[in-house]
């Protein structure tokens, strides 16, 4: 009977694990409906707003693949992760995609079995003191509490770079970011430590953002991307176009303003080509022609995305910087629409 | 010729199986075992096949590897450089130490509210009456936050002990400071220690070894004081005065050893960031002692109650009768039938108490579920391999704590003879 136990719990683990016949396409066009997986509330890149809808950076992917599958940019189940879970709920097909801060590394892309569709936000880990700590450099940090979110790259590079700069620190443990603000403003850890745009997001919701400065170090690289499962590459092709054709619509200047002036025709192939008007690039992934005119039109291009949920206008007040296109020193570079 | 030897032998027919009670049970149960297999077959191989459909294989290869991860409360050495095993282990002890600590606050505290919840002061009865029930009808993981949220939201932070002005102080002659990070107590430290002795894994302080030894044999010392005493006491019928001996004997050479090891305090004071020096009881490990603590004694409460009445009120009075004091006869009539009602059920209340530490996730409290069972799994993506061995290492250890449990049950039941 006790064998029996532990075949019968083996084989639950399996069963929630899931075992896809059809593909994600076929099944996401039968639902009718997109599952994206977002983080649990981070100001400016997933979080509902007053009347519940769910607006920001990483959710603006998830509409934009809608938009470009579904033909309707609100045709989106969002599902809450954490840290912990969201590997799971990809893993699982609980979700179709999962579009939340999360960086691309090596294990992450091999050995978990995902395949990252590209990068939508350059980023690196930092550091949030109080103010009234008097604290200017990471380097002072040395026998600090720090607070962090578990199951992240940020937890081994916290590891990494205190061991490696001999310095000692406590770690606090948390499961989300609404934990860790709340822990960190209550003074229960000196320093929070996430993904830098995290933390303007964080220090953007605080009462006084003022009193919390971030420290000029960045101790890692961090590329947040939206991530699929591996093992369907019609998908991941899917949800790399999208988002390469909202970062090449931003390059060649197709807004969500002049869409239909450019879908109308232009002297610019690429254009005509990215906007279906030319060529059968649609057909060629499994949509229509026009699944990236509404993948743009869904929330504007990769600069007006970024305008409107994270940029210098918002509270969150993120420069372009490292996410500025190729074109103006940034690293934003979608591969040629042809 | 041969003889007809009366009734004809019953030849075995198929339908025997089914239709004859002698075969009946014996088909049922085969049937049954045989569906069982075919069920965990199945799943087996549904486990095999979706594991190759998502491209992943079944290794615990992942145990040998760096961990890369910190961990805040370590009993014994580890960085981020050790292995996932040895992250496993620390999480292993942190379950252990949060499991004993919590098993004996809840026993002292439930024996003590379930004594007075019998109690003939109305107001004390009444009051007990509404801490277990309270306590027992509100779920466990709600209790450690609530504990976790007044341990960091109005506790003074390390900070506030800062200074000319300081808004906050240590207590008991500055020697505890209860902060939102947790309360810094005393350590012993010892200024002629004897080392400690590597064992592989860990190191055991030959001080602690040394301590406990005398201990040990000054109880035993004091048994055969007690036992002489007795003897003396049936032979004359006078008992000898022994309590100064026995004092002597438990106390002088204990004390003699922590002058010799040069045995003082290191009380904890502010450095840096936070306090330095002393032990640091973290704030997840206080609000899930506290609230385990709490709400699981509200369970052996009851449990000592029932024990407790189910001792017919004839037994008390047989006591008085004979001449026994109220605290004697609870002691020596009472309790020892009591605990007969009492140990079964505490029993399940320490396996309980043991399996909620896995609670420790919701306040960062690094056990086993948070280490293994969370972030290694996590970092290194083996969740089939990861449960497993969470589930494992869970069973053994309810299973070591039900046996000795049943150990001490096996004394105290009654013997029939």
């Amino acid at each position: 009977m006790k064998k029996s136990v532990f075949l019968g719990t083996l084989a639950t683990a399996a069963l929630v694990a899931g075992y896809a016949s059809a593909t994600t396409l076929e099944d996401v066009r039968a639902r009718g409906v997109l599952n994206c997986g977002v983080s649990s509330g981070v100001n400016g890149f997933s979080a509902p707003d007053a009347n519940g809808v769910w607006q920001g950076f990483d959710v603006a992917v998830c509409r934009a693949v809608a938009a470009a599958v579904l033909n309707d940019p609100m045709a989106v189940n969002f599902v809450t992760t954490t840290g912990q879970t969201r590997f799971t709920a990809l893993a699982s097909g609980e979700i179709d995609m999962l579009s939340r801060n999360t960086t691309w590394t090596f294990s992450r892309d091999t050995d978990l079995g995902f395949t990252f569709i590209g990068v939508n936000y350059y980023d690196g880990q930092g550091f949030m003191v109080p103010r009234a700590l008097g604290v200017s450099s990471a380097t002072e940090l040395d026998g600090a509490t720090v607070c962090i979110q578990t199951g992240t790259t940020t937890e081994l590079n916290l590891a990494d770079y205190f061991r490696i700069n001999n310095m000692t620190y406590e770690p606090v443990p948390i499961e989300t970011n609404a934990e860790a603000q709340q822990q960190y403003l209550a003074g229960a850890c000196d320093v929070y430590t996430t993904d830098a745009s995290g933390l303007a997001a964080t220090r953007a919701s605080f009462e006084t953002p003022g009193d919390h400065v971030l420290l000029p170090e960045i101790i890692s690289k961090e590329p947040l991307g939206p991530l699929v499962r591996h093992g369907d590459d019609q998908w991941a092709d899917i949800a790399r176009w999208t988002l390469n054709a909202l970062v090449a619509a931003e390059e060649y200047g197709v807004t969500s303003a002049n869409l239909e002036q450019m879908v109308a025709g232009t002297a610019n192939p690429e254009i005509n080509r990215l906007l279906g008007t030319e060529g059968e690039l649609g057909a060629m992934i499994g949509l229509d022609a026009a699944w990236a005119q509404r993948a743009i039109a869904a929330g504007g291009n990769y600069g007006e995305i970024f305008a409107a949920t994270i940029g210098e206008a918002t509270p969150i007040g993120l420069a372009r910087g490292l996410n500025a296109q190729w074109t103006q020193g940034g690293l934003l570079y979608s591969p040629p629409f042809r | 010729m041969a003889i007809d030897s009366g009734a004809p032998k019953a030849s075995f027919r198929l339908g025997m199986l089914i239709y004859d009670t002698r075969y009946r049970s014996y088909t049922i149960q085969i049937f049954a075992l045989l569906l069982l297999m075919l069920v965990a077959a199945w799943l087996v191989d549904n486990t095999v096949r979706n594991l190759a459909a998502l491209g992943k294989d079944f290794s615990f290869n992942f145990l040998w590897s760096t961990a890369g991860y910190d961990i805040s409360q370590r009993p014994i050495a580890y960085d981020s450089t050790y292995t996932h095993t040895r992250a496993a282990v620390v999480g292993l002890l942190n379950t252990l130490i949060l499991a004993i600590m919590s098993c004996v606050a809840a026993t002292v505290l439930g024996v003590i509210a379930g004594v007075l919840r019998l109690s003939n002061n109305w107001v004390v009865g009444r009051l007990m009456t509404v801490y277990i029930e309270t306590f027992r009808n509100v779920p466990v993981l709600i209790w450690i936050i609530v504990v976790s949220a007044i341990m960091s939201e109005s506790m003074p932070a390390p900070s506030a002990f800062r200074g000319e002005d300081a808004t906050a102080s240590m207590l008991l002659f500055d020697s505890i400071a209860i902060t939102n990070r947790g309360v810094y107590v005393p350590s012993p430290l010892f200024d002629n220690s004897l080392g400690s002795y590597d064992l592989g894994t860990l190191t055991l302080s030959l001080d602690y070894v040394l301590i406990l030894l005398v201990i040990g044999v000054s109880i035993w010392v004091n048994q055969r004081i007690t036992a002489s005493a007795t003897r003396i006491q049936e032979a004359t019928g006078v008992r000898p005065v022994t309590w100064w001996k026995s004092l002597l004997v438990l106390f002088a050479p204990l004390i003699a050893l922590l002058m010799f090891l040069g045995f003082h305090l290191e009380y904890p004071e502010l450095r840096g960031f936070n306090f330095a020096g002393g032990i640091q009881m973290r704030n997840s490990l206080i609000s899930m002692w506290i609230g385990l603590s709490i709400y699981s004694a509200a369970f052996i409460a009851e449990n000592v109650r029932a024990g407790i009445m189910a001792i017919s009120k004839g037994q008390t009075e047989a006591a008085f009768a004979l001449g026994l004091q109220p605290g004697k006869t609870m002691r020596l009539v009472i309790l020892p039938q009591a605990l007969r009602v009492i140990i079964p059920p505490l029993i399940s209340q320490y396996l309980n108490i043991t399996k909620n530490t896995s609670l420790g996730l919701a306040v960062g409290y690094m056990d086993l579920r948070s280490t293994l069972g969370g972030i290694t799994i996590n970092q290194t993506g083996r969740e089939l391999e990861g449960m497993l061995l969470l589930m494992l290492v869970y069973l053994t250890v309810s299973l070591i704590i039900s046996s000795l449990m049943n150990l001490y049950n096996n004394r105290v039941k009654l013997k029939e003879r």
